[in-house]
């Protein structure tokens, strides 16, 4: 695997769209042709070289490609839009639209990332390291399909609307969430280790949502269905189970209505 | 002599009343009196004749002084501005007609700008839940014939809409309400006792920012399904008979306001709203209808839909347009500092805005295009005066319930002031020339 290195040099003065950093657009380039690739300042386009020192040169194939992005890149976004293979490795924090729409590949984020982390997510991992922003692995705006694949692990807190209309995959929170997970999801698994607030699973089809901490207030619309042992990420306990959102309109199986599964670890 | 001036439009808020009557003098200069009109909207009318108005733009000095300039020169240092920027913002659009706003959007889109009207604010939120699963919505009009059922959730009309509950929603004797507010049942959902809440059948003081569960509530209630004993500070049974009596109109319309689009949950209690209301359709007709504020917020959304395809916070900056409320959305475009140049009209986000956000102004160059003084003229670096849209200039205006209603111009300007779209041509023509697009 090849490693190409981009260091931010010229910090922009607004903020930077860089939609070409991940392995699919580097792949098969040189250093010198990387730093040709365009970026976005507002209305302006010009090209990552302005911005970015660009070392080592990528591999043939995005498989055989992998990024590292240094220096301050928190006014950056769209790094790994559309990743389909290979790695990407920010060594700080960045902004919005981290790793969206990727469909396979590795992503790793050692500081935060803001809001529209993971948006669409298909396949691959995207690990932070420090806290997520709102709308992790969610839908684009006034779209139905959010996160449908793949795995987020975000070892900080994570902000509100995350998981909002996901479909599948799975997402582990080790922190605490913020308002509202889940809404209108239809399937997925969400791990929140620490503390939920209020409006978990609002207007639910399905999909499973595990809190290992506390809830402040539960959505009316989950019903109390008894207790169960179970083993989740490897920890062991006993979980409360709810099902809902019971005001929410839901598919039927076998003659059997399918809800969303909520369970509070007791 | 003077003159008595029927059917003028009311350029204040989003009910756009149009039985208002004025005086003028003979000459058509002088606005004398005002009927029909609520308080708010008539001290709008008569704002347009106080003395002290400022009548030709101004620039700030650096000293804090303002100097006198002519329209040439804030036309010329608008489209520098704008024609300068990486990412520049135009605000406001929700106090012009939307001639005004068109010529706007010319702009925006040769200066690849980012666009956004007040519903940043207000209603944005209901814009949100609106693309997510839509809105089944009537005019007023059909309220006032049919509705047996009005619910005001979020929203004061008493105090912000002075004359919706007589003109349409409460008090009037329409076709099938002959009996005026004896055949309707009036709910008001709001945590505070207000004075329309005060009129209600049924008052829900709902806890505060706990509308979302509410919403819910009332959905599982509908279905018959289990509840917990107490919802968001209400008891289940309250729910359940409210939820029947909901059910058991012939028409109902809910009313909301900035309570739930603003409040905890924001976009999702608009979408839980929509949804109660899509669920009331298979027991009897309900529809829904946000409070629009400003009087021609909703015509703003519609030119933009129409131009854009996007109703507000729309990013033009690649050349195509964007909406993602949360990136292209005004507060967070400035609170992240996003932007490098300022353009407002037709609104005062000085005063309604963050802190955090206003204080961005005075980094950037900017621009503020208003007739009155507000908190936004006077932090911005040009303050460009305009005639009053609705009272000395007439353009269309979109009602809250999407009906295009033309307002009327009913007395002259000061003489030699611009009106906004006369303005805007100036900047839009200036802006052409800079970026050499014919």
């Amino acid at each position: 695997m090849e490693t190409v290195t981009i260091t931010m040099k010229n910090p922009p003065a607004l903020y930077l769209e860089a939609d070409n950093v991940s392995p699919d657009a580097f792949a098969g380039k040189t250093a010198a042709q990387i730093g040709d690739l365009h970026v976005y300042e507002g209305n302006v386009t010009s090209t990552l070289g302005k911005y970015f020192e660009i070392s080592g040169n990528a591999g043939a194939t995005a498989a055989d490609t992998k990024i590292v992005v240094k220096g301050d890149v928190k006014k950056v976004k769209y790094l790994g839009f559309k990743m389909s293979a290979g790695e990407l490795v920010v060594e700080g924090s960045t902004d919005q639209y981290a790793g969206g729409w990727m469909t396979g590949g590795k992503m790793l984020v050692k500081g935060n990332v803001e809001a529209f982390a993971g948006t669409a997510m298909k396949g691959g991992e995207l690990t932070i390291e420090g806290n997520a922003g709102n709308y992790l692995g969610a839908a684009y705006r006034g779209d139905w399909r959010g996160m449908t694949g793949g795995k987020i692990l975000v070892k900080g807190n994570a902000g509100s609307d995350i998981g909002m209309y996901m479909l599948g995959g799975e997402m582990i929170i080790n922190g605490n969430v913020d308002v509202h997970v889940c809404t209108h999801a239809e399937g997925g698994k969400v791990i929140i280790k620490g503390n939920a607030k209020t409006k978990i699973g609002g207007q639910m089809v399905d999909g499973t949502i595990f809190v290992f901490g506390t809830i402040d207030v539960m959505m009316p619309g989950f019903k109390p269905a008894g207790e169960v042992d179970m083993e989740v990420d490897g920890i062991k306990g006993k979980f409360a189970h709810y099902i809902g959102d019971t005001g929410e309109r839901h598919k039927k199986k076998k003659g059997q209505i399918i809800y969303g599964n909520l369970y509070k670890k007791i | 002599m003077t003159k008595t001036i029927t059917d003028v439009i009311c350029p204040f808020c989003g009910t756009l009343c149009d039985d208002v009557e004025v005086v003028v003098s003979d000459d058509g200069k002088q606005l004398l009196e005002v009927y029909n009109a609520c308080v708010i909207g008539t001290e709008k009318f008569l704002h347009s004749q106080s003395k002290d108005r400022v009548t030709r733009p101004r620039m700030h000095q650096p000293d804090g002084t303002w100097k006198e300039i002519s329209y040439d020169e804030a036309a010329e240092y608008s489209a520098q501005m704008l024609a300068k920027a990486k990412k520049p913002l135009m605000f406001g659009w929700s106090s012009t007609n939307c001639e005004a706003q068109s010529v706007g959007n010319e702009i925006a889109e040769i200066t690849r700008a980012c666009c956004d009207n007040t519903a940043a604010t207000c209603h944005g939120t209901s814009l949100i839940a609106i693309q997510d699963i839509g809105l089944p919505s009537c005019t007023l009009g059909e309220i006032k014939n049919r509705a047996d059922r009005v619910i005001f959730w979020g929203c004061n009309p008493a105090h912000a809409h002075p004359r919706h509950m007589s003109r349409y929603s409460i008090f009037p004797r329409g076709f099938f309400t002959s009996k005026g507010q004896m055949s309707r049942k009036m709910i008001v959902v709001d945590p505070r006792v207000t004075d329309t809440a005060k009129m209600a059948d049924v008052h829900l003081q709902v806890e505060q920012g706990m509308d979302y569960e509410l919403l819910d509530a009332l959905r599982v209630a509908f279905k018959g399904e289990w509840l917990p004993d107490v919802v968001a500070g209400i008891p289940k049974e309250k729910i359940r008979e409210v939820a029947d009596m909901m059910k058991s109109g012939r028409f109902g319309i809910i009313f909301f306001g900035m309570g739930v689009t603003q409040s905890l949950g924001k976009n999702h209690n608009i979408d839980a709203a929509i949804a109660v209301t899509k669920d009331l359709n298979e027991y009897t007709k309900f529809s829904i209808m946000p409070m629009r504020g400003h009087y021609n917020v909703t015509g703003s959304g519609e030119v933009f839909g129409w131009q854009f395809g996007f109703p507000y916070a729309v990013d033009l900056t690649r050349g195509f347009a964007r909406y993602n409320p949360g990136d292209t959305s005004t507060i967070d475009l400035l609170v992240r500092g996003e932007v490098d140049a300022m353009f407002t009209i037709g609104s005062d986000p000085g005063a309604h805005f963050p802190i955090s956000a206003v204080k961005q102004f005075a980094h950037i160059p900017s621009v503020c295009v208003d007739p009155h003084l507000t908190p936004t003229t006077g932090v911005s670096k040009l303050h460009v005066p305009v005639a009053f849209n609705g009272v000395e200039v007439g353009g269309n205006c979109y009602r809250m319930d999407n009906v295009p209603i033309d307002c009327r111009k009913v007395v002259e300007p000061p003489e030699g002031m611009l009106t906004d779209e006369q303005f805007l041509i100036k900047v839009r023509d200036r802006v052409r020339q800079l970026k050499g697009v014919a």
